[in-house]
């Protein structure tokens, strides 16, 4: 398979939205067949033939143990081991993907393991679903027709209307860094502003746009330890967004002597802001724990390093957090 | 201890995946903290440690790079996917790959770095 590139620097923003959008469990095909390590190869070639299927999974009880490919059948047909049991032909070492993963998860996954098809488990680590690269393909289609509809009816509602994607014109991908002000005057004197739009679950680009920030602000000559006091904070809520929000809107304020940071994004608010507050809570996924995230150490680290902090959050509208960090502060 | 010689404390197993820029190579390591959680690292790390981790990804190159980590052991043989390996050099991070787990990793450094007579009291 050739490769399947996901373009975060200049693909069209519509497509990038969908597959950040788009979770995994929206695309895959439920209802998986399923084999048992006792099983003989021969019986699931027979599976493979009457459901028109490349691949089945093991299942040891609840417990996915190993995966066997139309490959591994021709291999045993080949060395007379059809009438072998699964269990000594699959693919033990499985790969698999969760449901709640946004799509571009498969796609990287896809592109980076070759294999032809991925199991999806639950959050209990039980099989729901199965996806294979045409899965994508039509889950993709549809939404893009859905999208370019959309955007066809508001370009006929407003023939002015340049052609931007639909209702993502107010919104850059995670790291598109809009400048307000002049930061390369070196004038220490008037307020710049950084702005940049956040992208849910856009893991591949989350940082970035805080590492910018932070050589801006190197750049700009403020002291080392201070810098590393913004960047800490404008990271951790540049993360809380990526990972909680259905997006929003980092902004920073650098003044010659302090720094106010804003994090304002568009839900879906924190339902108990004290325990959110706690070091050690977190409501992350397991998945996004296991790329070091959801700790429970992001909001306590942002206060930590803070000289003030203020958080307010309304469920089903969002939440906003304000940080400012002087130098020679906290 | 700089991080050509950290190169050679961990020993014939390890690779290099991202190699120092080349006044890099002699930077100075004063210490090492040893995490799988990135806020964890951001609160914690010093500026000047070196990483011990199996977090490979290019998150873990944005928390360095905030930090001032300016080298990342990864443990356990954890392959390092390109995306990071070209964080790591815009950043100027080295990356190294080891197929020992933390413990032992974070174990020699600990030795080296105590051989040259710097000491972590507990803080």
């Amino acid at each position: 398979m050739s490769s399947v590139p996901i373009d975060t620097e200049s693909g069209p923003q519509v497509v990038l939205e969908l597959l950040y959008r788009l979770r995994v469990r929206d695309a895959m095909t439920r209802g998986v067949a399923t084999a048992a390590p006792g099983d003989t190869l021969r019986s699931v070639q027979y599976l493979m033939r009457d459901r028109n299927i490349t691949g089945v999974p093991v299942l040891d009880g609840n417990r996915l143990v190993g995966i066997v490919s139309i490959g591994d059948i021709i291999a045993a047909f080949d060395e007379g081991r059809i009438g072998e049991s699964a269990e000594g032909s699959m693919n033990a070492t499985v790969i698999s993907l969760e449901e709640d993963m946004p799509l571009s998860f498969a796609v990287t996954y896809f592109d980076r393991y070759k294999y032809g098809r991925f199991p999806v488990l639950d959050r209990d680590g039980r099989l729901v679903g199965i996806i294979t690269a045409s899965d994508i393909v039509r889950n993709l289609l549809v939404a893009l027709n859905a999208e370019v509809a959309k955007l066809e009816r508001t370009l006929s509602a407003d023939p002015d209307l340049a052609p931007r994607t639909g209702d993502s014109r107010d919104r850059g991908a995670s790291g598109s860094l809009e400048i307000q002000g002049n930061a390369a005057s070196g004038g220490r004197t008037a307020a710049v502003e950084l702005r940049f739009a956040v992208t849910p679950l856009d893991f591949s680009r989350s940082g970035e746009a805080s590492s910018k920030f932070k050589r801006a602000l190197a750049a700009s000559g403020f002291e080392p330890a201070f810098v590393r006091r913004v960047a800490v904070a404008s990271y951790e809520l540049e993360m809380n967004q990526v990972i909680h929000s259905a997006g929003g809107i980092m902004a920073m304020r650098i003044s010659p002597d302090h720094v106010e940071i804003s994090a304002d994004d568009e839900g879906p608010g924190i339902a108990d802001l004290d325990a959110a507050m706690r070091e050690g809570f977190s409501t992350a996924t397991e998945w996004v724990r296991s790329l070091g995230f959801g700790a429970g150490m992001g909001l306590p680290n942002v206060k930590r390093v803070s000289d003030e902090f203020a958080i307010e959050s309304e469920v089903g509208k969002g939440t906003k957090v304000r940080a400012l960090l002087r130098r020679g502060g906290a | 201890m700089t991080i050509t010689e950290l190169g050679e404390i961990l020993g014939d197993g390890a690779v290099v995946a991202v190699a120092a820029q080349a006044a890099g190579g002699k930077a100075e390591i004063g210490g090492g903290y040893t995490s799988d959680l990135l806020s964890d690292v951001m609160a914690n790390a010093k500026t000047g440690d070196v990483l011990v981790t199996i977090q490979a990804h290019r998150n873990t190159v944005a928390v360095a790079g905030i930090v001032g980590i300016a080298v990342i052991v990864v443990c356990n043989g954890r392959e390092v996917p390109a995306d990071m390996a070209e964080a790591a050099r815009d950043e100027g991070i080295a990356v190294f790959i080891s197929p020992e787990s933390q413990f032992r990793v974070s174990g020699r450094i600990w030795t080296a770095l105590h051989a040259e007579g710097r000491s972590f009291p507990a803080s």
